[in-house]
């Protein structure tokens, strides 16, 4: 992909004794969807804040473009923001709304009159021009904080949940729109989220974070595959986390079996985390699998049955197209391809730090 | 039934507004539309145009506007500061600075005019300071400029207070949002902050003006007895010569003026949504 468009430098920041960002290092290339995400205050908001310039870390740098702005004001970053609650200006209808930035730029009338006509028909809101604020519900403001943004063309577009008040089709439709429009004004994404689905959708790169340290950064296959943590799995879909040694290159213990895996490198008989995604549970004759187990739950989810299956004391989620009734007898089998091995963090700290490689 | 027991309830403030309100200000109509005899006139309504008495009351309407307008250039910035727009200003501090400069408003209004009379007089204690110097004298006692500057004093808390109470309203999102548009400062303020606050400005003004125009204690204290205000004419009418007619008269120009502006206010704040502190 392009070259390095913003590179955030050794970025902390602290509120009081609340370090909400650690020595961040993060760079985001040009074009790239780069998506932050991690749970409710892990400072996803900040790292946009500071970025956009509403905020000065306590150390580190901002580059863009190979200029350092760490303390530019937002005015003049060639960045754009949705915020997170709209902020939608309420003293000013919405074709006033999306027109701001373009009269401050002393653009023609034509030309912010088409513009406005072309923002609100991408947010499907075309009859909307002359409403005010206040009387849009909270997902067609949304709408208009997107539209507000991106009629100035940004070179980077910041958006901080910009989905989250929209109901469950508009957001799959918003999902679509969104990346059409990206690859239409070619503009770097900074997306943030708490939502792993949407993070993996429509994302090209995905940065998880908690408690102000990034967990790991990946491709949404790389994340969702080879979770380098257990916290980065446990957030990531639903997996069965369980804890083992690895007793030598290729071969795991969990739950006092040996398994067959394909990691290595990880030493001799060390505690590891392990996990293995409820798909990649296959439930067989009870004799058949590597362990035994008995069903003890199920639920329909459409596409497949969500089971919960005991088997040595550890509770498995598997998903499967089969049904297999509470209380049979099952096998469980998996293939070593499937067994993803991760370092167990030695300590809270650790927990949250992330392991390094 | 809900309505019968809140009318109930609001009996005691209905006595107290007719004892107090009601009452008096009939009292004022009737005095003002006779004469000393008890005949109907509207003569103590034109005396108005005499020219000392219209000269008081536009010196009056002159130096509340001046006040006003000082109030608000003073009140902008302090106000800026002291609500959530101020920046780096953290949640406590911000109560804290707020109650420190409400402090005064507390003590009486009387006496803080005569400890002004008593620090600006010619051979005041700023002057014996300045002297003290050897910096040359300030003389502003008795003197318009004087007479503005105890309004200011005054009253500019009742300007500062509906402005932070409105600024705290804006969403400092909002704000970021224009300068994330490309709005420097001072378009930021023009076309945000300063139409968003605007029920706070407007009742400002009407707080800051009203109590202007109609103070006789300011003027008289700070402005000596020679220069008289519309507040002035009316006390003396009252105190001095015993003309209730000729004060009541004047009271309802007065009054009228008084309606005016906040009918003027009102059409600007439809909602009032700045009145409340
Ligand atoms: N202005 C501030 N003053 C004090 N603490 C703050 C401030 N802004 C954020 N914080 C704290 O910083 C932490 C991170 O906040 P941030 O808004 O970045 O979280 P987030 O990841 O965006 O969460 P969410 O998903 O809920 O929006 C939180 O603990 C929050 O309380
Ligand atoms: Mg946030």
């Amino acid at each position: 992909m392009g070259n390095k468009l913003i590179t955030l430098e050794n970025i902390s920041k602290s509120y009081g004794s609340n370090t909400v960002l650690d020595e961040l290092n993060l760079y985001i290339n040009e074009n790239e969807f780069l998506t932050l995400l991690g749970p409710s205050g892990c400072g996803k908001t900040t790292t946009l804040r500071i970025i956009g310039g509403f905020e000065t870390p306590d150390t580190g740098k901002v580059i863009f473009d190979g200029k350092d702005i760490t303390s530019l004001a937002p005015n003049k970053r060639q960045v754009n923001t949705v915020f997170q609650k709209y902020a939608l200006f309420t003293h000013m209808t919405i074709a006033e709304n999306i027109a701001f930035g373009l009269k401050i730029k002393k653009k023609s009338k034509a030309y912010i009159d088409d513009k406005i006509k072309y923002a609100l028909k991408l947010v499907n809101l075309e009859d909307f021009a002359n409403r005010m604020p206040d009387s849009l519900s909270g997902g067609q403001q949304q709408r208009i904080a997107i539209a507000r943004a991106i009629v100035n063309e940004p070179k980077v577009l910041l958006l901080d949940e910009p989905l989250g008040a929209l109901d469950l089709k508009l957001r799959q439709d918003m999902q679509y729109e969104l990346i059409r429009l990206k690859n239409e004004l070619g503009i770097t994404f900074i997306y943030v989220t708490h939502d792993q689905e949407e993070a993996l959708t429509m994302s090209d790169t995905i940065v998880v974070m908690n408690q102000g340290y990034i967990q790991q950064i990946g491709t949404p296959e790389n994340i969702y595959n080879e979770p380098e943590n257990a916290f980065v799995a446990d957030f990531i879909g639903d997996s069965n986390i369980i804890s083992g040694t690895m007793i030598h290159d290729e071969l795991v213990e969990i739950l006092n079996v040996k398994w067959a895996c394909v990691d290595k490198g990880f030493g001799i008989n060390k505690p590891v985390d392990v996990v293995i995604r409820p798909e990649d549970v296959e439930l067989v004759k009870e004799d058949e699998g590597t362990i035994k187990g008995i069903v003890t739950n199920i639920i329909f989810k459409g596409v497949h049955y969500e089971m919960e299956v005991m088997a040595n004391g550890f509770e498995w989620l598997v998903h499967s197209t089969s049904l297999f009734p509470v209380g049979t007898k099952v096998g469980i089998k998996v293939d070593p391809f499937n067994i993803q091995i991760m370092n167990k963090p030695e300590s809270e700290d650790e927990e949250a730090i992330g392991v390094e490689e | 039934m809900k309505n019968k027991y809140i009318k109930f309830l609001s009996a005691p403030y209905i006595i107290w507004a007719l004892i107090f309100i009601i009452v008096p200000l009939l009292m004022v109509f009737y005095y003002g539309f006779t004469d000393k005899s008890g005949a109907f006139t509207i003569s103590n309504i034109t005396a108005i145009a005499t020219h000392e008495h219209s000269k008081a009351l536009w010196l009056a309407l002159y130096l509340s506007l001046i006040s006003t307008a000082i109030c608000i250039l003073l009140a902008y910035p302090l106000a800026m500061i002291l609500s959530h727009i101020g920046e780096n200003a953290g949640a406590n501090k911000d109560k804290y600075m707020v109650f420190i400069f409400i402090l005064p408003m507390w003590m009486n209004f009387l006496l803080r005019t005569i400890a002004w009379q008593t620090l600006l007089e010619n051979d005041g204690v700023i002057n014996s300071f300045l002297n003290l110097l050897h910096l040359p004298a300030l003389r502003i006692i008795n003197t318009p400029a004087a007479i503005v500057f105890g309004m200011v004093y005054n009253f500019l808390p009742f300007m500062v207070l509906p402005l932070v109470n409105a600024l705290n309203k804006i969403d400092i999102n909002v704000i970021n949002a224009a300068r994330d548009l490309g709005a420097n400062s001072v378009q930021t303020f023009l076309r945000i902050i300063l139409p968003l606050s605007l029920p706070g400005l407007i009742s400002g003004i009407t707080m800051v003006f009203i109590p202007s125009l109609t103070t006789f204690i300011v003027s008289d204290l700070l402005g000596g007895s020679k220069i008289l205000l519309i507040g002035n004419v009316i006390e003396q009418e009252f105190t001095q010569y015993s003309n209730w007619n000729l004060g009541s008269g004047l009271s309802i120009v007065l009054m009228i003026f008084i309606i005016v502006s906040i009918v003027l206010s009102t059409i600007f704040d439809k909602d009032m949504e700045g009145t409340a502190i």
